[in-house]
């Protein structure tokens, strides 16, 4: 439902010297876009190399391996941040990774539809959320997540501690071309989560207290060659 | 709390602030850190080059506002959101508040909004019994220490210390550790997750929304909008009408320059685009989703001599870069508004009656305009509003009508004129201390209240410059 919207939009018209509302798309002639010059000619390594520099800036630990070792990277992070409940993303891609094995020792929950509530019920008492990025920016070493049934909103924002899997191949420069992947979508996303490091705060004294409300910990696992 | 926040006049403001040491010093320390991790933020692009495009992107929404407007409002429905246009604040309040009844809603969690603050959301919502958290850390901080007013647009509790956060902690939530910031967000953590959880309705404010989409974005570095909006099964976004962009890719831009003018980070830790209700099956993310379009004042701002003000994406960089913020402190403007971007639009959107004295609390330095990255040429508008206050008002503040009033008499003619600057050493003389005038009157009070006056010189200039030009070789 939409209400008031008739004399609304004529005051503002009547502002801009328009005796009705306009209807008409305007034209978007933009005379400046220097967003498409940032690493525009960096190589692929190149764009590595941006965001490992950039993750020491964010709070987050960056892992590079081939698709080989990520179950024993993926496992031993997960240890490391103390095991316990691990919740994951019903993401195909987990399986083509071959890391549903490492999942199964812990205590743990495929977020899925079916589960209802329960999703939400593991996800606040897991220690673990792990997900798997869709567009990785290089400049702000970030994340890109679109939630779905499968794909629940809150895996990357309950759990303490949080693991992204960065496919490769899933790198860009920065968020323009993450923008323009969104717009070339027939569907968009009821909730598209950019992610950069853990949560974190500086409203005490202006110091940097990381984990006010999302995750405290954050790793991201670069797989080379998927 | 509402936009007004005190209801001291301006002087009692500022001398209040002035006596606040702790403050004065986290303003300037924060200023100077903001300051830094913005420049460097910036130098690594052609800075120039996106500004003006965040100028271009700005001044083609305010033009096309209306169209923009209606397509936002079509794509919201068509993903099952409700909008609401409100006037006024009392239409968006009393919206709202509707909806809070309709879902005997007992406990609203909020995320961080300048303009819930400026319609006085939280006021309407308490008095129908619901209990309003705010969620982002320093605005709980104050909403638990009794509303102390903001200092700060992005960081709003800075004038509190951590020994007093620690007080209020012990006072209103039970805590009993130290006044380490750690173990202070720790307990916050936990008191608050429970809230999110409990919530009947997550309220937000809106960074910018995309037409295209129907598109809510949302900007944090805590992640709270994300938990306020994917838990409670309502979720209300309230927006000024002129924080949208056509698509996404204008979003983006805008993004990145408020992130990076604001804070100096490439991206805050969530940046989070909702569109609509949550789908067929998903689990997490609100049932129902209503939009309220806020114009309080915005439309006669549109099409005037101070449009350009709604160009801005409230990023703070003028704030952080203004010398008399500095010295003064968010407080002293009496606005949620401060600093230079405060002294513009509150009077606009408050009237000049509380706010007249704001574009005096400047020194028209300009350095607000060279750092606002959508270029709002804010040190213009200050001077336009004084040309405004004088001509079109007649009202001054007094000291500047005295001194005005004085030089016009002074000036006007030339023996009035001679005699003045004659006589003028003498009469000021009982003032004067060590060539200085430390305590002076009418005028010169407010200004030697803060800082010396040099004494008036007995010989003027024109009479030096005759003695010492005669016979057209100076001496
Ligand atoms: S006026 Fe410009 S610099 Fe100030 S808050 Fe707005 S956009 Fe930022």
């Amino acid at each position: 439902m939409i209400q008031n919207r008739e004399s609304f939009l004529q005051s503002v018209a009547a502002r801009l010297g328009r005796s009705t509302p306009s209807l008409t798309k305007p034209e978007r002639n933009w005379k400046h876009l220097p967003q498409h010059e940032v690493l525009k000619d960096a190589s692929m390594e190149e764009l590595i190399e941006v965001l490992r520099e950039q993750c020491l800036n964010i709070h987050t630990t960056l892992k590079k391996c081939t698709k080989q070792q990520l179950p024993e990277i993926l496992n031993e992070t997960i240890v490391d941040y103390g095991g316990g409940r691990v919740i994951y993303s019903n993401d195909p891609r987990f399986g083509v990774l071959n890391v549903l094995p490492v999942f199964e020792q812990f205590e743990h929950l495929k977020w899925q539809s079916g589960n209802g509530e329960r999703n939400i019920d593991f996800a606040e008492q897991a220690n673990v959320g792990v997900v798997i990025s869709n567009v990785t920016l290089a400049e702000s070493g970030t994340i890109m997540l679109q939630a779905s049934p499968e794909v629940g909103r809150t895996i990357s924002f309950l759990p303490e501690n949080s693991i992204a899997v960065i496919p490769k191949s899933s790198i860009v420069p920065r968020m323009t071309q993450a923008a323009q992947f969104l717009r070339e979508q027939s569907h968009v996303s009821s909730c598209i989560n950019f992610i950069t490091g853990p949560s974190n705060s500086a409203d005490i004294e202006m110091n940097l207290v990381v984990g006010v409300h999302g995750p405290v910990r954050m790793t991201y696992i670069l797989v080379e060659d998927y | 709390m509402a936009m007004k926040i005190s209801q001291q006049k301006f002087n009692e403001r500022l001398s209040s602030n002035l006596e606040n040491d702790f403050m004065r010093g986290a303003v300037a320390g924060a200023q100077h850190r903001f300051q830094t991790r913005r420049s460097a933020a910036v130098d690594s692009l052609n800075w120039e080059e996106w500004r003006n495009h965040g100028e271009e992107i700005r001044q083609h929404v305010l033009e096309n506002l209306d169209y923009y407007l209606y397509e936002l409002s079509i794509n919201v429905e068509a993903r099952g959101g409700h909008v609401f246009f409100a006037q006024t604040a009392e239409e968006a309040t009393e919206y709202i508040s509707t909806i809070a009844k309709q879902k005997s809603a007992k406990k609203i969690v909020k995320a961080k909004s300048m303009v819930t603050e400026e319609i006085n959301l939280n006021s309407h919502l308490e008095q129908l019994g619901c209990e309003v958290i705010e969620t982002d850390l320093g605005e709980y901080i104050l909403q638990l220490d009794d509303h102390d007013p903001p200092s700060h647009i992005v960081t709003p509790a800075l004038h509190k210390n951590k020994d007093q956060i620690r007080e209020v902690f012990e006072q209103k939530i039970g805590y009993t550790a130290s006044s380490q910031p750690e173990e202070l967000a720790l307990h916050a953590r936990k008191v608050l997750r429970e809230h999110y959880l409990t919530a009947d309705i997550g309220i937000t404010g809106c960074n910018f929304a995309v037409a295209e989409t129907g598109s809510v974005c949302l900007v944090t570095n805590e992640g709270n909008a994300d938990l306020v909006t994917a838990l409670p099964k309502t979720q209300i976004s309230v927006m000024g009408m002129e924080r949208l962009v056509p698509t996404f890719e204008e979003m983006e831009v805008l993004v990145g320059m408020l992130t990076r003018s604001a804070v100096g980070q490439k991206l805050t830790s969530y940046i989070t685009v909702l569109t609509g209700i949550k789908e067929a099956l998903e689990v997490d993310g609100p049932e129902e989703f209503h939009l309220v379009i806020v114009d309080n004042g915005r439309s006669s701002i549109l099409g005037g001599e101070f449009q350009s003000i709604l160009q801005c994406i409230r990023c703070a960089a003028c704030i952080n870069t203004c010398p008399v913020y500095r010295h003064v402190g968010g407080h002293t403007y009496g606005s949620i508004y401060s600093g230079p971007i405060g002294a513009v639009l509150s009077p606009l959107l408050g009237g000049y009656d509380d706010y007249k004295e704001l574009p005096y609390a400047s020194t028209l330095c300009g350095a607000c305009t060279d750092v606002c990255p959508v270029k709002i040429p804010l040190h213009q508008l200050l001077h336009k509003h004084r040309e405004v206050i004088v001509e079109r008002e007649g009202r001054a503040p007094i000291s500047e009508s005295l001194l005005m009033q004085a030089f016009g008499m002074g000036t006007s003619s030339q023996s009035i004129y001679k005699l003045g600057t004659k006589v003028a050493s003498t009469v000021m003389k009982p003032f004067t201390k060590n060539e200085k005038i430390t305590n002076g009157p009418g005028p010169l009070k407010n200004w030697t209240a803060y800082r010396d006056f040099p004494s008036l010189q007995k010989e003027r200039f024109r009479d030096w410059f005759e003695q010492h030009n005669k016979g057209g070789n100076p001496k």
